[in-house]
């Protein structure tokens, strides 16, 4: 089994939301993320997704555009991200961490060579925001025959046909945008959100994650409510550029704060 | 097999496929909310591509609006100074607001009208895009909005204020490299998130599938009619097409309807900036690799780590890392040979064909201008060369005085 799967039957079993977090790796300075995942997991966190960064991160709002900006600026790549999940495995085997970007740095490291260190360093899992089940190619069996999840999104307009493909490509969890738009928008609508899910829980077996527009405790809780998990992303991102330029643990205390705080939220149910 | 024969074997008409792609190009590169949008689009425009009344409405557009056809110029006096081939210019700089671009700008704001969207947005690079989607907006009472690359409304300040007066809200971008690719992925980001009222007009034959086809099939009327004047003032074929090529829409409106004609040679030329050889240009199809970006699969200018990296060139409209997935396709066949010319050779066209010709074209069109000078002078003085002038050069003027230390 997965380390994805085996987190969500661990969570199950304990009656726990998985709290799975975002932030971009090299954000804002290379010696910042590898302090940060660690104090995430030590504040909460079940899942790490590590953003890949992107020069032209389509899907995403002005707070983690910025991200992806300040990590390029800091000469974070692709490869460099996995070379950091390796160090993290070092002293962590047991949080997964899924790699989430766009798909044309793996296109350029070539998609099997990229499975192939992904399995050596241990990711655990794959979401390409610009990869939808029809294009995924020959990526698809690479991660498949590493047992890499792939992850897909569920939009708010996602037909039930369409959801039904994309489950039927998904493993480890599937996640579900919870508003029209792009990461960190401010207009998540909990019933809106309780509709299409429980469209879609009829549809899939997969846990079913929620993610962009969830801002603080309140809201996460509201959610994590009609769900499995919740993604939290920009409130981490935005707080990584206010910190630009101070030491790696300031960064990773302020990160881990906030993920305390929404910890205490989901735990309350 | 000899290559002629392969050429042939290819039916041009067959591509895209149902899903959108040319070969290992095109396609569908996008996040998942932008699916449905494009299914709907892709849906509406199936329906009414061979619906005569769409068909009839448009082309009544295209007449009466845009002023189309457009004349095909034969350029003697230029022709006999380069001493070679003869030289046609297909005139879309006479095209109301003074480029090829409309011809989709009205072909798309029909499809939108069709959708019932009330608010169209645009990307645009030199701004010709945004004053033609300005344009069909006014004249439909739609919302419009444009997104610009911050560093682009700095440089085409003046149809910023067309659009402006247009009644567009002009929304400069500041992210990333602050120019065309940029002003693309905020459209992007915006369709997204106002996907139910907001129908988005791609200006050239980049983007998702089912942009690439309806933009080329729109901007098809070029070739279409190109082909007819060429037949009937000379009675034979062309021997050889010339275009620039940014995303590529021009050169494809020229080349499509000649595809299956092996007499045919066409050449789509690419900015070549300071060089090639520089790295500092804007010519994927010459001096890049296929990869993935805005919402397909085509060749691309990028880093080693597959970022897409920053162009250079003297004209803000060819100033794009990436291509339409067609001209890839084409390249790989071998059908197009894709060529460079670079700042200073554009610059120099630009000067000629005001001087010769009395036609002041858009420094985009004056790289097709310059390799037509080049190639002219290698055929025989009965053989036909027609040019794509895609644009006029007005929007120009303030860059070529820059460039000449004038204030004007
Ligand atoms: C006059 C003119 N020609 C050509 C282009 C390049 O676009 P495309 O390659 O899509 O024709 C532009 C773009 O702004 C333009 O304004």
């Amino acid at each position: 089994m997965s380390r994805i799967s085996q987190q969500f039957e661990t969570l199950k079993a304990k009656g726990r939301k998985a709290l799975v977090v975002y932030i971009v790796n090299g954000d804002p300075s290379p010696a910042a993320t590898l302090p940060t995942m660690h104090k995430m997991v030590e504040a909460g966190a079940d899942i790490i997704e590590l953003g890949v960064p992107f020069s032209d991160p389509m899907a995403e709002g002005p707070v983690i555009q910025k991200g992806h900006e300040r990590a390029l600026a800091s000469g974070t790549s692709l490869r460099g991200t996995l070379d950091l999940v390796a160090e993290f495995r070092k002293t962590n085997n047991t949080t997964p961490v899924i790699l989430m970007g766009y798909a044309n740095p793996v296109v350029r490291m070539g998609y099997q060579q990229f499975a192939e260190r992904a399995l050596e360093v241990g990711v655990d899992g794959l979401l390409t925001v610009d990869l939808p089940p029809e294009e995924l190619g020959d990526l698809k069996t690479q991660l498949a025959e590493r047992d890499i999840d792939n992850i897909f999104l569920l939009a708010p307009t996602t037909a039930p046909e369409r959801a039904r493909l994309l489950a039927s490509n998904a493993s480890g969890f599937l996640y579900y945008v919870s508003l029209k738009g792009v990461t960190g928008a401010g207009h998540l609508d909990v019933d809106a959100v309780k509709a299409k899910l429980d469209q879609f829980g009829e549809l899939t077996s997969l846990p079913m994650c929620v993610g962009f527009g969830i801002k603080d405790a309140e809201t996460a809780t509201n959610v994590a409510r009609l769900a499995d998990g919740v993604v939290i992303g920009s409130v981490l991102v935005d707080a990584m550029g206010k910190h630009v330029g101070q030491p790696p643990e300031q960064i990773a205390a302020a990160v881990g704060a906030i993920i305390s705080d929404i910890r205490r939220g989901l735990d309350t149910l | 097999m000899s290559d002629k024969e392969q050429k042939a074997a290819v039916d041009y008409s067959a591509f895209p496929d149902a899903t959108g792609h040319f070969g290992q190009f095109g396609g569908r590169f996008v996040s998942e909310t932008l699916i449905y949008a494009l299914d709907e689009l892709q849906e509406i425009y199936s329906n009414l591509k061979d619906d005569a009344e769409f068909q009839a409405e448009f082309d009544r557009d295209l007449a009466h609006y845009v002023g189309r056809p457009s004349p095909l110029y034969h350029a003697e006096r230029m022709s006999r100074e380069l001493g070679g081939a003869q030289i046609y210019y297909k005139r879309e700089d006479l095209n109301h607001t003074g480029a090829h671009k409309v011809n989709n700008t009205i072909g798309q704001a029909l499809l939108a009208k069709k959708t019932g969207k009330s608010r169209v947005i645009a990307e645009t690079g030199a701004g010709q895009h945004g004053v033609a989607t300005a344009t069909v907006a006014a004249r439909l009472g739609l919302k419009c909005q444009v997104y610009m690359g911050a560093e682009d409304v700095r440089r085409q300040a003046l149809n910023v204020y067309r659009m402006k007066l247009l009644g567009a809200e002009v929304i400069p971008v500041t992210s990333g490299s602050k120019t065309l690719k940029d002003a693309m992925n905020e459209a992007m980001r915006d369709w997204a998130t106002n996907v139910d009222d907001t129908f988005y007009i791609i200006g050239t034959v980049a983007g998702p599938h089912p942009y690439p086809l309806l933009v080329r099939d729109f901007q098809s009327i070029i070739g279409r009619e190109a082909r007819a004047q060429c037949l009937e003032r000379t009675g034979r074929l062309p021997d050889a097409l010339v275009a620039c090529v940014g995303g590529g829409s021009n050169a494809i409106g020229l080349f499509h309807p000649f595809l299956s004609d092996d007499s045919v040679a066409m050449y789509g030329v690419e900015a070549g900036g300071d060089g090639v050889e520089t790295g500092r240009h804007a010519a994927p199809l010459n001096d890049g690799i296929p990869g993935i970006l805005h919402g397909n699969r085509t060749y691309l200018m990028e880093d080693e780590n597959g970022q897409i990296i920053e162009t250079h060139s003297v004209s803000a409209g060819l100033d794009y890392p990436g291509v339409g997935p067609e001209h890839s396709w084409l390249k790989d066949l071998g059908r197009v040979k894709y060529v460079p010319i670079n700042d200073q050779e554009a610059l120099s066209a630009f000067r000629n064909t005001t001087k010769v010709e009395g036609i002041m074209p858009a420094l985009e069109s004056s790289h097709a201008l310059a390799y037509a000078e080049k190639l002219a002078p290698t055929m025989d003085k009965d053989q036909i060369i027609i040019v794509n002038l895609s644009g006029r050069g007005d929007k120009d003027i303030l860059t070529v005085a820059e460039i000449d230390g004038i204030t004007v």
